[in-house]
């Protein structure tokens, strides 16, 4: 049967090679609305897929009765777990989440049963006519519930290798980091502060709802088309539920409205391809707003408590800390963002001594697992605000304070890794700080204060400009200015021994007299601009200027996930080790073909380069063009890219070489706070980041400029409430809100490029380590500007009030 | 029931249309418009924005009876991939467009601010578009996108921001 709208082909004509700000090939399909996104697909006898979701956050299903839902005309399947063809659980890390829920519900919002109707609204009402009835349990909700000693076992009888080594069955995986001699250090220190922290649930709030469409093959296969972070490990996991050998069940990636970690988990993927299998029809299954935010994990909640110590004159003596993440109901990537937390917990500051625990939580909230910072998020909002508090305590200016202790290249980490490439976290911090502040403004005294229209008058203060803008809540009185300072370190990549890897495929050959490359990998394109450098590496490498990008699916091989920041190193290095071996290819094949005609084709390709369409020596001067070496052959190869191997931390003392890479962000903030009501007005935010190598400079300012906006929106607005009893109060984007065009300020950015020697081109994961420093930044602002501790995010206006 | 109304100039009817049914969907799912996105289905993020008889409007809150006999333009209005409008030129030079989820909603949304005041400022822009959410870009490079619009390449404050690339550069690419 015809699918219509799948994902198009892209096809550039730009010069432009690495380095170059070159324009995105699929902007243009993107302006005009011609770009397929997920929830954009449609095939000719489609049907609409609905999921029941649970209304409480514990609960034991006595039964489900469907019978009154398969009698609403145009429904043809309902689904429970008693249809589910072969395994029921999966998961990233542990498979313990239900496809559909068995016996038991876990959080607010599981899947309980399916639907698939002629209309998405038969659908959704034929739902509502699904029995379930349910006997509620009391929910765990923090540490305390969960490792109560009469807690009930969320997932009794665990096997997965963190089980082990865990104090309670609830607890999903806990790391220490050891280092040193804390007590020592303690006795030594002449200062000492202590905080506790607090970070709430963030989500990731990307705008493309999670959707896609699973159209049954006639080899009874499924070919889902997709939004996801990573094509092969959602097939790894669907195969086995589908009860499919993985080779029918493939994937295409279709377009993607925005991840950031959401997409990482599998959320309708396995309930589509059941509805197409059973129906024999094509299914589409788009989320409602509502319905994404249950169906996607959170960032971990987290509750820190930190204890730094330190000379009279600033220098760090030691750091204890412990991290306590909420992972929810299922393990997700929890293990992992356990590792970071405890790994990057102390920040990027040399520190002799330290002793950080960090453990991962089972509760009845909402699942958390990947969102941009991973972890270290959680961990940089705290050791921020000890700096801050140390400074405070030292009387010393809290960027000098930051410097004297900024990890370089050569220090030592928490963990015993000692950092091998550039580190300039002292750089970073002098660029945030020497930057020109924005101009004071004149609220008061006596300012003229207008609505900004064209009668404000010369010389009238823009009201939009003040916290409350346009709400007219302030005319400047109470209006105070603070600047905040923030620093943090990301790793970039998978870590702890997990041999992360990418395909990429590059085929050159000659079309209407051109020649042309195509890159095939299954690297998720989320927006991050994963396609426009690809083309960039095969325009340099090969020299050619035409390059297609082919449609991201499974029939190549993995290209890992579109997160940790990896993907321009991992399949941007994997395209460029393909295009190496192409060069190679067509050099011998010149050697081959035409070396008779001139000495300098030699006896191998070196000091051969390919430019211009032609192959050249390194003076330039052209030996043969393409279409003589390759006349109608194809060259068509696939490489794959590794990075350099890691290895897990020792599960006592945390010590080994866990990360590849780390990245370095530093942030300014300037605020002005309505300090009658609380409001806060983030003037301007200025950020300095190290990338290694700027492929493309303005998706690198885009990344900071996007990475920043998160973590502002962490610092003073969003959080998913949850209720005591588990529930989710606010799953919308009336009551979940994110910054605005109006919450954002204007930005600055330094970029600074210091090669990593390890990596392809020297380049440095981008898209995460943005996100870190923002939030403790403006939070450290508001301080300033109000004296009030504000050890909790997002701030809200009671706390800056002090109710 | 049948709605009959103007979608980008074009004359069209969508037949079994319940009563239900929002202006959005009807575009999206019944006359293969799916140019307007679907993200929050409640008028908060704007991506949806359509005009209605010129004005601004979150489809997915007019009721599609609403829009009997009534003229609707959505993005797929404003230009082709081979023949840009100067504004969505201008979201593809400037860096404007990541994941592009809000793109069309924000094309609208300028295209009619631009018709209405032509030189916006800087407050303008941010109080226009404040309706339309983005999750990707931070909004700095949709800023001077929409300044790029307003003045070209040679306009003051076309490339001034504190952390402005070169703008313009070379075309965007095609569909194949």
């Amino acid at each position: 049967m015809a699918v219509t709208r799948t994902p198009s082909r892209i096809t550039t004509g730009v010069a432009g090679g690495i380095g170059t700000s070159a324009p995105r090939p699929d902007g243009a399909l993107k302006v005009t609305g011609e770009f397929a996104y997920s929830s954009d697909l449609w095939a000719e006898d489609m049907l609409w897929g609905f999921t029941l979701r649970s209304p409480h956050a514990h609960a034991e299903i006595r039964s489900i009765d469907t019978t009154g839902a398969l009698r609403v005309p145009g429904v043809h399947a309902v689904l429970t777990h008693e249809d589910l063809p072969a395994k029921t659980h999966y998961g990233l890390e542990i498979a313990d989440q239900p496809v559909l829920a068995i016996g038991r519900v876990r959080f607010h919002g599981e899947p309980v049963a399916l639907v698939a109707a002629d209309h998405p609204e038969t659908a959704r009402r034929a739902a509502e006519r699904i029995r379930v009835e349910y006997v509620e349990l009391e929910p765990i909700v923090d540490e305390a519930t969960a490792t109560a000693p009469d807690a009930a076992v969320l997932h009794p009888g665990r096997t997965d290798r963190h089980s082990r080594h865990v104090p309670h069955p609830n607890i999903v995986h806990r790391q220490p980091i050891r280092r040193g001699d804390v007590a020592a250090a303690r006795a030594a220190a002449d200062v000492v502060v202590r905080g506790d922290y607090e970070v709430g649930m963030q989500d990731q709030a990307f705008l493309g709802p999670e959707s896609g469409l699973a159209v049954p093959a006639e080899d009874g296969g499924v070919d889902l088309y997709i939004a996801t972070q990573w094509l092969h490990v959602d097939r790894d996991q669907l195969a086995p539920v589908l009860g499919l050998p993985p080779e029918k069940v493939r994937l295409t990636l279709s377009g993607v409205g925005g991840a950031f970690g959401a997409r990482e988990d599998l959320s309708m993927q396995a309930h589509a391809c059941l509805l197409a299998l059973r129906t024999g029809r094509p299914v589409k299954i788009v989320y409602s707003r509502e319905e994404s935010f249950f169906g996607h994990v959170h960032r971990h909640p987290a509750k820190l408590s930190y204890e730094h110590g330190a000379t009279r004159d600033g220098r760090l003596l030691y750091v204890a800390a412990r991290i306590v993440l909420d992972g929810g109901a299922y393990a997700s990537s929890t293990p992992a963002v356990v590792g970071n937390a405890a790994s990057l917990g102390v920040g990027p500051y040399e520190v002799d001594n330290v002793e950080v625990e960090a453990v991962g939580l089972y509760t009845n909230n909402p699942p958390c697992g990947a969102m941009r910072g991973f972890g270290a998020v959680q961990a940089c909002f705290a050791y921020e605000s000890q700096m801050d508090r140390l400074a405070a305590e030292l009387g010393m200016d809290p960027v000098e304070l930051r410097r004297r202790n900024a990890v370089s290249q050569g220090s030592v980490m928490p963990t015993g890794q000692v950092i091998d490439a550039p580190a300039p976290v002292a750089e970073l911090l002098r660029r945030v700080k020497e930057m020109p502040l924005p101009p004071e403004r004149p609220w008061l005294p006596g300012a003229v204060v207008g609505d900004g229209g064209p009668d404000g008058g010369a010389g009238a203060v823009d009201v939009r400009a003040l916290p409350g803008g346009l709400s007219n809540t302030t005319h400047g009185e109470g209006v105070v200015r603070g600047v905040g300072y923030a620093v943090g370190i990301k790793n970039v990549g998978f870590s702890e021994g997990f041999d992360d890897y990418s395909t990429a495929r590059v085929r050159l050959e000659m079309i209407g007299g051109e020649p042309v490359a195509m890159v095939h990998t299954a690297m998720a394109e989320v927006g991050q601009g994963g396609v426009t450098v690809h083309g960039q590496i095969v325009r340099t490498e090969l020299g050619v200027e035409r390059v297609t990008i082919h449609p991201a699916d499974t029939r190549v091989g993995s290209a890992g996930s579109t997160s940790a920041s990896r993907q321009t190193y991992m399949t941007g290095g994997a395209v460029k080790l393909a295009c190496e071996a192409v060069r190679a290819e067509v050099l011998r094949l010149g050697r081959e073909r035409l070396g008779g005609t001139s000495p300098l084709w030699g006896t191998d390709d070196t000091g051969l380069f390919l430019e211009g369409g032609k192959v050249v020596t390194a003076e330039g001067r052209p030996l043969a063009s393409l279409a003589e070496v390759l006349g109608s052959d194809a060259i068509d190869l696939t490489r794959e890219h590794h990075h350099r191997r890691t290895e897990p931390f020792d599960l006592r003392t945390g010590q080994g070489f866990g990360h590849v890479q780390y990245s370095f962000c530093a942030h300014r903030a300037v605020v002005e706070v309505d300090t009658e009501l609380g409001l806060v007005k983030v003037v301007e935010m200025a950020a300095a980041q190290d990338v290694g190598r700027a492929l493309n400079p303005k998706s690198v300012e885009g990344q900071i400029h996007g990475g920043t906006a998160q973590g502002l929106g962490l610092a003073v607005m969003e959080e998913i409430l949850v209720s005591d009893e588990g529930r989710v109060r606010n799953p919308s984007f009336t009551d979940y809100l994110i910054p605005t065009f109006l919450d954002m300020p204007p930005m600055r950015v330094e970029i600074l490029e210091l090669a990593d020697p390890h990596a392809p081109y020297g380049l440095r994961g981008v898209g995460e380590a943005p996100t870190l420093s923002s939030t403790p930044a403006v939070v450290a602002a508001i301080r300033a500007a109000t004296g009030r501790a504000l050890t909790r995010v997002p701030v809200r206006p009671e706390h800056i009030l002090g109710l | 029931m049948r709605v009959s109304f103007t979608v980008n100039g074009r004359r069209l009817e969508a037949d079994d249309v319940w009563e239900g049914e929002s202006l959005l969907y009807v575009l999206r799912e019944r006359l293969g418009l799916p140019g307007a996105k679907n993200a929050c289905e409640q008028g908060e993020c704007g991506s949806c924005t359509v005009r209605l008889d010129g004005v601004p409007v979150c489809a997915c809150l007019v009721a599609a009876g609403q829009a009997q006999d009534r003229a609707v333009e959505t993005v797929e209005g404003l230009g082709t991939a081979s023949g840009l409008s100067p504004v969505q030129r201008a979201f593809v030079d400037a860096g404007a467009v990541q994941c592009g989820f809000c793109t069309p909603g924000l094309l609208v949304a300028v295209d009619e601010l631009l018709e209405r005041v032509p030189r916006p400022s800087d407050a303008d822009v941010r109080e226009a578009l404040s309706g339309n959410l983005c999750r990707c870009t931070g909004y700095e490079k949709i800023l001077e996108a929409v300044r790029l619009a307003a003045g070209g390449p040679d306009a003051p404050g076309a490339a001034a921001g504190p952390a402005a690339g070169e703008a313009g550069g070379a075309p965007a690419g095609e569909a194949g």
